[in-house]
């Protein structure tokens, strides 16, 4: 192993150096003896740490990236420092207690997390939704897909340089946020679902309202593919970067935008429909390249196909109750609860017990903005899970960063992370 | 009941436990020496492809006498049919398991928070080291039924281990390795981290002398 040398550069004008050699020579030109042939300049790979806190690792990602001149040789990723042990505080809760816990693991899109647990929760204790439940939580899913799509494009665009997709689409983002706020009382911890149930039914003027965003937003939609998907710098900077095959995202069992822009059309609420999704009408979009530019046009799509759904679910919402006439899983209102006995009795016994899971276990997947989310529930006959497991889409597409960057310079590794979509609260759970 | 079940018996025979449907879901047992073969024989065999490994978990029931389960839940995209494949881990064996990283690239952070959380090895993995937690905690494993909600250690301990860390010990060895960074560390660095969790420093080869 070569020992490191130095290389000593004169850089005064006048005089003469430690050798007494007279230094009037051009600059740069290094006095080292002439038999120093065998110099190593720059022969070590470079070390360089990226995070955990960097704007562009979108969270409290921490990169170890081994660098030749600027092309990457090794990432080598460190998760964990957000990690809240929600799988452990999950064995101590009942299953209604959970659904706090589940808004702060995807904090871009808690909708359709509540959504997902409450589905999990029902497959569990084998209980049937109502109609009008299906259809809200159906609308539940979609904006959350919008805002987590929206997220991302905003935000991957000033990865990449470009300032103003960012400010369009979180325009939107807020409307929709607005409407969720109207709904749940909470911008980021909605706690919307309830085993059985919903929290709560949409307030007034909720379904008038977000036809009007429906019939708005193509237009913003419009705006943003005009400056991004045919301009030069844009596709410069995402075509052909970060590549994954299908078959390599399939063994790395990616999921969502990250699997489909791959060309694996593999959509949960296509191949394991859930929520009635099999009776809307929508499409999947799928890319063929499997760069971070086809990610994005998978993305920009289902964009559009969410708002599709989204008309088509606010078309056909049902009037009747949105939870399920069963005292033992669902509380009486609050003025029977304080009036009649044997109400008061189930408040009790609910909210003291909880609600009991008959032994078994159930896993569900459902098609959130990020990937398959799934839940695994373990229950041994008492109202708190043995074991609940969330399947995280963010976690386990972050898992193939280093195999995309591999061979990537240093500025598209930041396009390919931005790419994968990971919220942190999801991916250390 | 999933029809791969009577295929994996008429397969691997012994190595198959029993099998049961929970929720819709079917659930088979498989020998802990077999899971690897199995795993492999239902990806590749014409007729099962389960290619996709949606999850890869592990579960400690409450009752301190049932063992460890680790589960594999496998998905077919063209089948579109769901398989739950489960291995036990008695407690007061080893707890070990040969790795399916060479069948599923996906399972390589999956096991390593297995490892983490449960403390269950996998021979043959690549890199099998902590993901969520850091590599030095010394608390044990979170999610086994043993360790307490807020850890083992007080508050008090844990806050000064956690304001003790030297910033140094955020580099692993390996990457310290990059760039031999090891070699330029400052001498009361050197000196921490041979005395830390990390592991050894490798010892610096004798100075030549330097040209001049």
């Amino acid at each position: 192993m070569a020992t490191k040398r130095t290389v000593e550069f004169e850089l005064a004008t006048t005089g003469a150096d430690a050798r007494g050699r007279p230094i009037r020579l051009p600059l740069g030109v290094a006095t080292a003896e002439p038999e120093d042939d065998d110099l190593d300049l720059g022969g070590h790979n470079m070390l360089i740490n990226i995070g955990p806190q960097h704007p562009a690792t979108h969270g409290v990602l921490r990169l170890v990236v081994e660098l030749d001149g600027e092309v990457v040789v090794r990432v080598i990723p460190h998760v964990g420092y957000l990690h809240s042990g929600f799988e452990k505080l999950g064995e101590y809760r009942h299953y209604n207690q959970i659904i706090p816990l589940t808004d702060r693991t995807d904090y871009l899109s808690p909708m359709s997390n509540n959504v997902a647990l409450a589905l999990a929760a029902e497959k569990l204790m084998g209980i049937e939704i109502t109609e009008r439940c299906r259809v809200l939580r159906v609308i539940a899913c979609e904006m959350s897909r919008l805002i987590s799509h929206l997220v991302w494009m905003g935000t991957t665009a000033i990865d990449i340089g470009a300032f103003t997709p960012f400010l369009w689409t979180f325009y939107e983002r807020e409307r929709i946020y607005n409407l969720q706020e109207a709904w749940t009382g909470a911008r980021l911890t909605t706690s919307l679902t309830r085993v059985g149930g919903m929290m709560a039914d949409v307030p007034d003027g909720f379904t008038e309202n977000l036809r009007q965003w429906c019939r708005n937003f193509p237009k913003t939609l419009d705006e943003v593919d005009r400056v991004l998907t045919r301009n030069g710098i844009w596709c410069a900077r995402t075509q052909g970067v970060g590549v994954l095959t299908g078959e390599e995202a399939i063994n790395f069992s990616m999921s969502g935008p990250m699997l489909r822009a791959s060309g694996v059309a593999y959509d949960v609420r296509k191949d394991r429909p859930y929520l009635g999704y099999e009776t809307y009408d929508f499409n999947v979009p799928v890319g063929e390249h499997g760069d971070v530019y086809d990610r994005y046009l998978v993305r920009f799509e289902e964009l559009r196909q969410s708002t599709r759904i989204l008309e088509q679910a606010l078309d056909r919402l049902p009037d009747g109750p949105i939870n399920v006439d069963d005292p033992r899983v669902i509380l009486p209102p609050k003025s029977a609860a304080m009036s009649d006995m044997e109400a008061m009795i189930f408040h009790f016994k609910q909210v003291m017990e909880g609600v009991k899971a008959p032994v078994g276990e159930a896993y569900f997947p459902v098609e959130n903005g990020k990937g398959e989310l799934g839940y695994y529930f373990v229950s041994d006959g008492t109202a708190k899970p043995v074991r609940w497991r969330i399947r995280p889409p963010s976690f386990i597409n972050l898992a193939a960063l280093p195999k995309m960057a591999e061979g990537a310079l240093l500025s598209d590794l930041i396009a390919i992370n931005a790419s994968v979509d990971i919220v942190m609260g999801e991916v250390d759970r | 009941m999933s029809p791969s079940v009577g295929a994996l018996r008429a397969r691997f025979g012994r190595a198959i436990g029993r099998a049961f449907v929970s929720c819709g879901d079917t659930v088979v047992f498989v020998d802990r020496v077999a899971i690897r073969d199995v795993l492999r024989w239902l990806k590749e065999t014409p007729g099962q492809e389960f290619n996709y490994l949606v999850d890869l978990t592990a579960v400690e029931y409450r009752d301190g006498e049932r063992p460890l389960e680790v589960v594999y839940e496998l998905f077919s995209l063209g089948r579109r049919a769901q398989l739950r494949v489960k291995v036990q881990l008695a407690k007061e064996t080893t707890l070990e398991l040969d790795s399916v990283v060479p069948v599923w690239r996906g399972a390589d952070w999956l096991e390593r928070e297995v490892y983490d959380m449960f403390g269950i090895a996998f021979r043959g993995h690549p890199d099998l080291r902590r993901i969520l937690m850091w590599e030095t905690y010394a608390e044990g494993f979170p999610l086994r039924k043993d360790f307490p909600l807020r850890g083992r250690f007080s508050r008090s301990e844990q806050v000064r281990q956690a304001l003790n860390i030297h910033p140094e010990a955020h580099y692993s060895m390996e990457e310290l390795s990059i760039a031999e960074a090891a070699q330029d560390l400052p001498a009361d660095m050197r000196e921490r981290l041979r005395h830390g969790e990390r592991g050894t420093v490798p010892e610096r080869p004798p100075e030549e002398p330097d040209g001049d």
